[in-house]
């Protein structure tokens, strides 16, 4: 029999690093993923062909079928190798269209793998637009009863829109290392100045913008390891639990009060660190030190 | 042009709205009846107290006035740029706008975006895309980027993005551009109340509004792969 601990060291396999075709492999049942597309199918972007960049026949998003814990879902994955994950024309019309799809095929859920800074630029409005029907996609999905899992772990994180997007949907499964934010630390620290955001400084980079942060503060709903197996889990726990949601209206008060008071509570705090204090957290430093199970559990002692 | 001119141009039967900082809030008459005035001016930067303030009055509304017309004023330079607010997650707050809106077309409140100024990218994400159409005033200036900034960004070279922008409307700021690849309804020539109350009437005939932004921009010809590639995926 194999020690527990020395197989999931064996077995252990980096989201962070990982490709989308991997991801898919190993988050999903094994051997049950179909590919919607496949890249033998497909052409790549003409946008990037005619400014003399090589595309990808997948054009970076990997959409199709699969089950999850025996639950038929459909699945995006963004490759953050390809162009940062970037949204263009075919790959923002590739994520719609998958979305269309549950609202008539009514899977468990969407299972959607975030990698992405957003809107890709060489393809700026067809982008930007994509993003906009990606969003009301994913809430015509949630409409119909499907409920759509975010995972953010990759390297590209989920940012621009990408990062409203995974906001969007039903739940976010996010690793220590997954990035959620709106504009980029390089953005920022390129219009703003380096005082601003010193888009170098890593820890400080994940003190705003990680896992971590955005689990103690309610932004994301399951904090699991950088492992495609963890994430698996999370999700499928996300699932085995899913309750019917509440009316939209009265989700949407809720919320509107929740951010509103959170915005006077935290005014002014432009780290992490601060917030943490803040929510009641006795050594705040330790924060980036603690394991994951070590972190959730500490949430849990927090004041409401 | 000022938003006083817009306002008398677009509701000269008279019109209550009042401007808290760059949020513009209140309501106007029409033909149609009371519609609500939501959006923002001067270019505003999107952070959390804007995104937060339309969002809590779009949901009053879904409240307290059932089935009103809501006419959203699209003035925006983006999301604010700052790390106090990336700290407590804009991207969530755009994102609970964005869910705001949905929830309106859903209840059945007719809406329509005018953008009167700017509108770049995250905020114009979070509620000018999120009405059920989207128009924009002639010298209206719709962009993710500027083709300066891109060039810097992308390694191409400035005169060779000047170059394909002319040929293709895929990436070039421009009203005109987003009017063709089936994003921005119609372009209006001045604020005109004959022509807001032409569009609520039309949209408000047409019932509730499915997301159609693809299939017009494959029939005006400014964007051929979307609506194919999406329906191949449906289908697939």
């Amino acid at each position: 029999m194999n020690a527990p601990v020395a197989n999931k060291l064996v077995l252990r396999r980096s989201y962070f690093e990982a490709s989308a075709r991997a991801r898919v492999a190993a988050v999903l049942d094994a051997g049950s993923f179909r590919e919607f597309l496949p890249p033998e199918a497909s052409e790549p972007s003409p946008h990037l062909a005619v400014l003399d960049i090589p595309g990808a026949f997948d054009d970076g998003v990997i959409v199709g079928a699969a089950s999850l814990g025996g639950r038929p879902v459909l699945v995006i994955a963004q490759e953050g190798q390809f162009m940062g994950g970037a949204v263009g024309e075919i790959h923002g019309a590739k994520i719609v269209g998958l979305l269309r799809r549950a609202v008539q095929d009514k899977p468990a859920a969407v299972i959607f793998m975030a990698d992405s800074g957003g809107v890709r630029l060489h393809e700026a409005n067809a982008g930007l637009i994509a993003i906009s029907e990606v969003m009301r996609a994913v809430l015509d999905t949630r409409a119909a009863g499907v409920p759509v899992i975010a995972l953010v772990g990759g390297s590209c994180g989920a940012f621009g829109g990408m990062g409203i997007v995974s906001r969007l949907c039903s739940a976010i499964v996010m690793s220590e290392e997954g990035r959620l934010a709106l504009s980029g630390p390089e953005v920022i620290e390129t219009v703003a100045g380096v005082e601003e955001f010193d888009s170098k400084d890593r820890a400080l980079v994940w003190r705003v913008t990680g896992g971590k942060h955005r689990y103690l503060t309610g932004d994301c709903a399951e904090l699991v390891e950088d492992d495609a197996a963890s994430f698996r889990d999370g999700a499928i726990a996300l699932l085995s639990g899913w309750q019917k949601p509440m009316p939209a209206s009265s989700t949407l008060r809720a919320e509107q009060a929740r951010l509103t008071e959170r915005r006077q509570r935290f005014a002014g705090l432009r780290d992490g660190l601060d917030v943490w204090q803040a929510l009641g957290v006795a050594e705040p430093r330790q924060i980036p030190l603690m394991d994951r199970d070590s972190l959730v559990a500490l949430k849990k002692g927090l004041p409401a | 042009m000022n938003l006083q001119h817009i306002l008398d141009g677009l509701f000269p039967a008279g019109h209550d709205v009042s401007v808290h900082g760059q949020l513009v809030a209140g309501c106007a008459q029409t033909a149609l009846g009371t519609v609500t005035v939501l959006g923002t001016t001067d270019a505003a930067a999107i952070g959390h107290d804007i995104a937060l303030g339309l969002a809590g009055r779009v949901l009053d509304v879904v409240d307290e006035h059932p089935g009103r017309p809501i006419v959203f004023l699209v003035d925006t330079k983006g999301q604010a740029l700052s790390r106090a607010e990336e700290l407590l997650c804009l991207n969530g707050s755009l994102a609970h706008l964005a869910r705001c809106v949905d929830l309106a077309r859903r209840q059945g409140h007719t809406s329509l975006a005018l953008v009167t100024g700017e509108a770049v990218s995250g905020g114009f994400l979070s509620f000018g895309l999120m009405a059920d159409k989207t128009y924009a005033l002639a010298d209206a200036q719709v962009r993710v980027m500027d083709l300066k900034a891109m060039a810097r960004v992308t390694k191409i070279p400035y005169e060779r993005l000047q170059e394909l922008a002319a040929e293709s409307p895929t990436f070039a700021p421009g009203a005109e551009n987003y009017l063709r690849m089936g994003a921005i309804e119609a372009i209006w020539d001045a604020p005109r109340a004959a022509l807001l109350e032409a569009a609520l009437a039309g949209q408000q005939a047409a019932g509730p509004a499915a997301d159609e932004r693809m299939a017009r921009g494959a029939e005006r010809g400014g964007r051929h792969l979307a609506a194919a590639t999406a329906a191949a995926v449906v289908s697939a």
